[in-house]
């Protein structure tokens, strides 16, 4: 339940005010998974930060699950039910041990030790970190320290998560990592997310994909439906699926290759019929 | 025990000591380090080092890590012992060589001196050896809550020091980083005089320092999403409670004091 009307927010600096938002309009239901595109400067992270109210709107309006963001009495109990990861492991994990850090956001909100306990233990299983929770956070991987600092937010038992390009740093097994355990978050738990990035096959996991730029928003809509758009895509500087590329260029080509498909898996099997109903040759 | 971390000189091993609340060793140390300057006669010291010696036992730390923690002040303690040596005008004179002489008093002062800072260093390296980094930053956040009345920061004094402990080895991973960089583009950090090198820390120490800005607002800007608010209201999932070990401690504190004040009374 976020509802966003009219909203504007810039950057001021010493040359002058730099809009980041321009009269944003978005509407996030409960539950969903939602995937934000868009390059540098597109405002993508700036609508990030409103969202738990490290930024508050300028102008228009900010609500999340009935808060106005606005409203600096109650801007703790926004942050409790909004989490947000950001980019850097390593520098939102504030304590020495896995499990101290995860307890966190907990001591902070008062939380008592026995309930405490029981949350921290049950959100390190939820994000399989569960034996590592008396290491040293320096020392695990990446896509560990993530999950850690995801395990974190989830002991305060948020109904959404911002994720903002939590897996830029990571390598390829990390990124896997991190996005399995969002994913399960989604479906399991029903926590809303919202996952900033800059990786269309992470987008693609998504129920639906909102595109950014210059602060404002241009595409909306599920998976399928933005990555048919690739010339749009292309023009806003981001890539698309190597699928759906793949797809795109045979259909330029006047090959008759389906539309909607974003994943290798099915763009197999799509070009393995193709082959077949031409009868030309066979693939396997 | 995983809770080590690369910093400090904890040896983690299980014992009475290890189990002590970090309270109890703190306020320990320093009871300690009362009784030994109070600490007049031979029979005093005696008395100290056979406890010292009782205590390192029941810490479980090889002595090798209790000696080690000596090297440092050896200089000082060779200043300290000639120092009293030579100049100690009372007592009857054993040996003299142009101005220098040494007394009778000369050595038992000396040597006093010599056993008084020996324990001093290993009753105290006994508590961080005993004691996690974490442990104690926790321990000394509690020590000084009475405090915070009167306006001392005391959490925030805790949590300083547990995020720099947080951050030492992520800052020393950086500055590996930063060397390497430097290097690979033709610094040179090896060769030239004194002077020349710490100029050639500068490129280290100028990265680093940005570096450690950036990280500081981004951890400032993750702690308030997760509702950081300072000191007040908060909990914590450590517990922090006077066990069998501390009362252990406590008796031991009576009867050494006990002992100190028969030895004074008899020696009289």
């Amino acid at each position: 339940m976020i509802k966003a009307e009219n909203l504007s927010f810039s950057y001021r600096g010493d040359e002058g005010a730099a809009a980041a938002l321009k009269k944003l309009n978005i509407d996030i239901a409960g539950g969903e998974f939602v995937a934000i595109l868009g390059h540098n400067g597109s405002g993508k992270s700036t609508f990030a930060k409103q969202l738990n109210a490290i930024l508050t709107p300028e102008e228009g309006r900010l609500t999340v699950f009935g808060i106005d963001t606005s409203d600096e009495g109650s801007v703790f109990e926004l942050r409790k039910n909004v989490g947000m990861v950001f980019q850097n492991p390593d520098n939102q994990i504030v304590a020495t041990v896995v499990e101290e850090d995860v307890a966190f956001g907990l001591e902070n909100l008062g939380v008592p030790r026995d309930e405490m306990r029981r949350r921290v233990d049950e959100a390190l299983k939820t994000v399989r970190m569960y034996d590592y929770r008396l290491h040293a956070p320096h020392l695990l991987s990446g896509g560990q320290k993530q999950r850690v600092a995801i395990a974190g937010i989830l002991a305060m038992e948020p109904k959404c998560i911002v994720l903002d390009e939590p897996t830029a740093m990571l390598d390829p097994s990390g990124r896997a990592e991190v996005m399995e355990t969002v994913r399960r978050l989604n479906r399991e738990k029903g926590i809303t997310i919202i996952h900033i990035t800059h990786y269309m096959d992470e987008a693609v996991k998504a129920d639906r994909c909102i595109v950014m730029d210059g602060g404002e928003v241009v595409m909306d809509g599920p998976p399928a439906e933005i990555f048919a758009r690739v010339e749009e895509l292309r023009a806003l500087g981001l890539d698309v699926p190597q699928a759906a590329e793949l797809m795109y260029e045979l259909r330029k080509r006047g090959i008759d290759a389906p539309e909607g498909i974003l994943r290798s898996a099915p763009c197999v099997e799509a070009i393995a019929k193709m082959y077949k109903d031409r009868g030309t040759a066979n693939v396997r | 025990m995983l809770r080590d971390i690369t910093l400090g000189q904890y040896y983690g091993v299980n014992s009475p000591l290890h189990r002590m609340d970090p309270r109890t060793k703190m306020l320990w140390v320093i009871y300690y380090m009362t009784l030994l300057f109070m600490a007049s006669s031979v029979w005093e010291y005696a008395l100290m080092t056979a406890f010292t010696a009782l205590a390192v036992k029941a810490s479980r730390v090889p002595i090798g890590f209790i000696t080690r923690g000596l090297k440092p002040i050896a200089i000082l303690m060779l200043l300290t012992v000639g120092l009293n040596l030579f100049m100690t005008p009372t007592g009857s004179e054993l040996w003299r060589l142009g101005f220098l002489k040494i007394t009778d008093d000369g050595v038992v002062i000396a040597a006093k001196m010599a056993v008084r800072l020996v324990l001093l260093i290993i009753g105290s390296s006994l508590l961080t050896l005993t004691t996690s980094p974490i442990v104690l930053t926790g321990g000394i956040e509690r020590l000084l809550a009475p405090f915070a009345r009167l306006g001392l920061p005391s959490h925030e004094i805790a949590m300083m020091m547990s995020i720099a402990l947080r951050f030492i080895p992520t800052l020393m991973e950086e500055t590996d980083k930063i060397i390497k960089a430097q290097t690979s583009r033709g610094a040179d950090f090896e060769s030239g005089g004194p002077i020349k090198r710490v100029k050639a820390m500068a490129p280290i120490l100028v990265p680093l320092f940005v570096g450690a800005f950036r990280r500081a607002d981004e951890l400032a800007v993750a702690m308030e999403c997760r509702c950081y608010r300072g000191g007040s209201g908060r909990t914590s999932l450590r517990r922090f409670a006077f066990g069998r070990d501390d009362l252990f401690a406590l008796i031991w504190a009576v009867a050494l004091l006990a002992a100190i004040i028969t030895i004074k009374v008899v020696t009289r």
